[in-house]
Formats: structure tokens, C-alpha cells, sequence
């Protein structure tokens, strides 16, 4: 598929970006075979995988090298789930021990991460070393860290020698002056470094770092923080400087900011944005990259699949007393993962989008999908409609009432795509210390505002009338059914019914 | 001459492996510099490591008790902002 992609000025990386992956992932438009196999079972990178795929952090790397002003390296709550917040550091024959037994308890698990609590590139002794093990132990398992960049460039060499599939660079910024706003300080070369001349220092690293791992064939994927008035207008320039150097996914991530989280941008009242905003932003970039629509900013102890945690199964006191054999986990993974990959080779030649043909969809798995928008076929009868849905592996399978999150669809006559996902709760559970008047249901609503279809594995009655007087029709007609299916059947009923010719009608706006 | 770690540090090991004197210990509940062994870094470094890489402010003292790193010189956070923003938590 040929798509009108601008191609970055002059090449940046002397000897080739993508290394020994061949043609540059935006030439041809979308990734070349060697990284789609490469992230296929990846469920961070991965759209499709991640409904099938599982993958688990190990936190063994306390200590960090810069400040951001979205952190607070004072907190550990439960009910938090930001990245960064951790309940039990581990020791690096510990998190070999944990990862060990994850791997056979849910025999999904296909990734290994190191992501924190700090940096694990400020803590390299004990983050080598459990890579060191798992290299030998588990060599199915597919390793990754994710870094703020800094000490990059000292730890290619060391993450080439462990076989480190893929590296995550958070950058927020390529300016830094924009820089200044978000990271107050860093520690450099035996000294704490603050202000422009901290994030001037922070960029150039993260860029190195980003070119070096590149030229040498690892795949990087960048995460940036959306924060509103900071570097929203900055990001789409983020992202065309990170994919000219190779970077092959851009993730666009939501500040998470509140008060109680002690952090600077929680007490100074900076706000987060709307899920209109980032989604706005993540387009504006897309034009440039591809987007990850489906990331959901796990905690540096996660555990499990993408938007679940059952890191509460496997502390170590629980991690003690667990058997495991190795060997026959490591059988059984092999099966497990044979058959998701029939299953998913057999949902691509099916073709879950009828408007795109199998032969497309093979060549782009969704999230290394362009724009549907670019794609458009001839003849488009049907305006595009956003739908959310309560899923649970790729299947409209959760009850109304218990979802936690919900998948957000655009449905259209070019197909369906991702476009994100929204916590249903708020990020700290606790009542008693993040509790607001509004109900649930009327904060639940809220956040869908702009879906015209709500599908769910059932719903009760009182929501029912609720979202559908605010303009959300719930669809229980489909449960149990593939996600991409059923959000496909219900735009094409809507379009058969004349619904898609006219503008929407009874939403009540925000 | 030697610095004081108090119990708002976190233990986020940050410091340990920059002591050029290796003073720091693990211990619970929190971090100790072994007071005979610091030198305050004099001779080795400009900046003292553990307090120019410790993220908590007043987690570190110097001899009179005085914070290295005082309130709102790390999170940019004025103190009496902060005092505020706790209030505000507390009322609720």
C-alpha cells in the first residue's frame, strides 16, 4: 500500500536506520516483514497481539537520573496505576525468579520489560543482570527496557550484547526549551544540572541514543507525555525528528496529573487532556508516524495482560512457594502461542473489516496501520462512527457495569480502527481519598461523549436509559463476538438504515 | 564532617554506588550514611553525589541540620503551594 508519507529531510543515521531490517518502516507505508515478525507477539507494539499476548515488568531499578515534573518518586499505592509507581522492588534474582514463575502460570506471556521504578539505565548492574539470566533461562521471552534516555548511549553496547528486542525512549520534547518546562532537573556527570541547560543535555542523549540503537537494528519505540500548554503543539515536531531517526512507533501518552499524587503538575493545577485532545494530538503526529492507539501506561510491576494487573498472584512470598518447570512451561508456551498465531493468521485471511481486502490487512496489522483516512476507497457511503466497546481478549465479552476500560473503534466504510481506550474508574480507586460526587455512570458517560454506539457482553437497565438519553445506544446484540466483527456489523446496520447519510443525532455534547 | 540521611528518604538507591567513600548503607527503614566514613565528598567532587542525585528534598542534612536540597528546590514546587495543595486534600 502506497501511501503519500513525507519522508524526513537528509537521513540522519549514517549506515542505515533500520539496520538489518531492510526498507525503512514509512517508505513503503507501513512496517517491513522482518519488524512485523519481530512484534507480532509483542503485545505493547502490537494492537493485535495484545488482545492475546501478555507481558510483565520487573521492578529491580529504584533509582533515577532526572526529575520530571509528572513523577513523584515518593508514592506507592495500590490503586495506582501510572507508570512509575511500584508496591515491592525486587533483587535481580528475585525478578529472574518472578518472571520465571509468571511465564508458567500464564503461559500468553511473551515480554519481559524493565521500566522502573526509575531508570533502569541509571541502575545497570542489577538490570543487566536479570537480563543476563533471562537470556540463558527463558530465551522464548522476549526482552525490553524503556529509559528517559540519558545514559542511552553508555548501554547500546550492553543491550545489543543481552539480544534486547526493543527500547522505549520517553521524550517528551526535542526543544529544550519546551525541555525546561518539563524536566527541572538532571543528574550529569557528577553534578545536578537544572533548567535549559538539564534538558539541553537530556535531548541530545535521548537522539544519540535513538540513532545508535537504530543503526544497530533494535527497535525503538518513543513514548511521549501529551501535557496541555507544555507540548502539545510540540509533539507532532517530536515525532517526525524521532521517525527520521529511526524510531518506528510513536506513542502519545496523557499526562496523568492530580494533586494527591504530590507530583509538580498535580499541585500546580496543570490539567491533563481530554480524550478528544490526545486524540487529536496522536492524528496530528500519525501523518508523520505510525500511533499506538492501545497503550495503557502500566505500572513498572504490571502484570499479565494489557489493562489487567495480577501482580497481587505473584508476590514473593507467593513466587516461593510456586513450582516451576521451566522446561514443560516453556512446551506449553510454544503451543499456546502456535495457536493464537493460527488464530490470528485465520482473522486476517477472513478479513474482519469488509471494506479493506485481506490482502492489505496482511501487509498491516492495526497498529502499524496508516489512517484509514488515507486509505479510502472510492466510493465512501457512510459518515465514520465512534464506538466503545467493553472487551475482554479481542471479544465484546464484558458486562457494562464491570468494565473497567473501553475500547474506542472508528468505525467507517474504510474499516475499523483502534483509536484508544478510556479507564472507566478514575486512575486512584480509593474512595476515600480520590472520590468525587459524580457517580460512575454519569462520569462513564461523560467520557463517552463522543461514541454514538456503546457494545457490551450485557448492560443493566438504569444505564441503558441513561446513555441512550445522552445519545449513546448500548448494543448487547453482540456479545462474545470479535471486537472488529461486531463494531463492522453494527455500522453496516446503521448505514443500511439510512443513520450514516445524516449527521448524528440526540448526542448530547460535553 | 558528615551528612545525615532522615527518614523521608525513600530508598531509591540513587546514591549508594556514587559514594566515593562507600558510607551509604542499606538499611531499614531508610538509607544511613555511616557518619566516619563520609567526607562530604571534599577532595573527590565539586557537589556532594548523594545530595546532587537525591530526589527528596530534605531527606539529606549537614551537620547543623540544615537540608541540602530545601523544601521546593528539586520539584519546583513552592512550599507554600504545596501546604496548600495538602490542605485542600485533607478538607475533602
Amino acid at each position: 500500500m502506497d501511501l503519500p508519507v513525507n519522508e524526513p529531510s537528509p537521513r540522519v543515521v549514517a549506515g542505515g536506520g533500520a539496520g538489518s531490517c531492510g526498507a525503512r518502516p514509512g517508505q513503503s507505508g507501513g512496517l517491513t516483514d522482518a519488524i512485523r515478525a519481530r512484534i507480532e507477539d509483542h503485545p505493547c507494539y502490537s494492537e493485535d497481539a495484545h488482545h492475546h499476548f501478555a507481558r510483565m515488568h520487573v521492578a529491580v531499578a529504584p533509582a533515577c537520573n532526572i526529575q520530571c515534573h509528572y513523577c513523584n518518586r515518593k508514592y506507592d499505592c495500590a490503586n495506582e496505576s501510572r507508570p512509575g509507581v511500584v508496591s515491592e522492588l525486587l533483587t535481580a534474582d528475585q525478578a529472574v525468579r518472578k518472571t520465571l514463575a509468571v511465564a508458567t502460570r500464564i503461559p500468553q506471556m511473551s515480554v519481559l520489560g524493565i521500566a522502573g521504578p526509575g531508570d533502569p539505565l541509571a541502575n545497570p548492574e542489577r538490570t543487566f543482570e536479570v537480563f543476563r539470566q533471562l537470556a540463558q533461562k527463558a530465551p522464548d521471552i522476549k526482552l525490553c527496557v524503556s529509559t528517559n534516555g540519558l545514559m542511552l548511549p553508555r548501554h547500546v553496547e550492553d543491550l545489543c550484547r543481552y539480544h534486547i528486542d526493543h527500547v522505549t525512549i520517553t521524550i517528551n520534547c526535542v526543544d529544550p526549551d519546551v525541555g525546561a518546562r518539563i524536566h527541572p532537573w538532571i543528574f550529569w556527570q557528577n553534578r545536578r544540572v537544572r533548567g535549559r541547560q538539564a534538558a539541553a543535555i537530556l535531548v541530545e542523549q535521548q537522539q544519540l541514543g535513538l540513532e545508535m540503537l537504530s543503526a544497530r537494528g533494535i527497535l525503538v519505540k518513543v513514548n511521549s507525555v501529551l501535557i496541555p500548554g507544555v507540548n502539545d503543539a510540540h509533539l507532532p515536531e517530536v515525532s517526525r525528528v524521532v521517525r527520521a531517526r529511526g524510531a518506528f512507533l510513536h506513542n502519545v501518552m496523557p499526562l496523568i496529573a492530580r494533586p494527591e499524587h504530590g507530583t509538580f503538575y498535580g499541585v500546580m493545577g496543570q490539567r491533563s487532556p481530554q480524550p478528544v485532545e490526545l486524540q487529536a494530538v496522536q492524528d496530528a503526529c500519525s501523518g508523520d508516524m505510525k500511533m499506538m492507539r492501545h497503550c495503557r501506561q502500566c505500572r513498572a510491576d504490571a502484570v499479565g495482560m494489557l489493562g489487567e494487573d495480577r501482580g497481587a498472584e505473584f508476590t514473593l512470598d507467593r513466587i516461593e512457594t510456586m513450582d516451576v518447570d521451566y522446561e514443560a512451561a516453556m512446551a506449553v508456551r510454544r503451543e499456546v502461542r502456535a495457536e493464537i498465531a493460527a488464530r490470528l493468521a485465520a482473522r486476517r485471511a477472513s478479513g474482519p473489516t469488509p471494506a479493506v481486502s485481506s490482502a492489505v490487512l496482511r501487509a498491516n496489522p492495526q497498529v502499524v496501520r496508516f489512517h484509514s483516512r488515507a486509505t479510502k476507497p472510492a466510493a465512501p457511503a457512510g459518515r465514520p462512527v465512534l464506538m466503545a466497546v467493553a472487551a475482554r481478549n479481542g471479544v465484546v465479552a464484558v458486562h457494562f457495569g464491570h468494565a473497567r476500560e473501553f475500547l474506542i473503534y472508528e468505525a467507517s466504510a474504510a474499516g475499523c480502527r483502534l483509536i484508544g481506550h478510556r479507564r472507566v474508574e478514575s486512575h486512584c480507586a480509593g474512595a476515600e481519598s480520590c472520590g468525587e460526587a459524580e457517580s460512575v455512570l454519569a462520569r462513564t458517560i461523560e467520557l463517552l461523549v463522543d461514541c454514538e454506539v456503546l457494545l457490551c457482553a450485557r448492560i443493566g437497565y438504569e444505564p441503558w436509559g441513561q446513555l441512550a438519553a445522552a445519545g449513546i445506544q448500548p448494543n448487547g446484540e453482540h456479545a462474545m463476538q470479535a471486537v472488529e466483527e461486531a463494531v463492522m456489523a453494527v455500522w453496516q446496520q446503521m448505514l443500511a438504515a439510512g443513520k450514516l447519510t445524516v449527521a448524528r443525532t440526540g448526542a448530547r455534547r460535553a | 564532617m558528615a551528612f545525615t540521611i532522615v527518614a523521608s528518604c525513600v530508598n531509591c538507591w540513587a546514591c549508594v554506588p556514587l559514594c566515593p567513600n562507600q558510607a551509604i548503607q542499606v538499611e531499614q527503614p531508610h538509607f544511613v550514611i555511616r557518619a566516619g566514613s563520609c567526607t562530604e565528598c571534599v577532595g573527590d567532587f565539586a557537589a556532594a553525589q548523594c545530595a546532587s542525585i537525591c530526589p527528596i528534598e530534605g531527606a539529606i542534612i549537614d551537620e547543623l541540620g540544615k537540608a541540602l536540597n530545601p523544601p521546593g528546590s528539586l520539584s519546583g514546587v513552592p512550599p507554600e503551594r504545596w501546604a496548600l495543595a495538602q490542605a485542600e486534600i485533607a478538607a475533602r
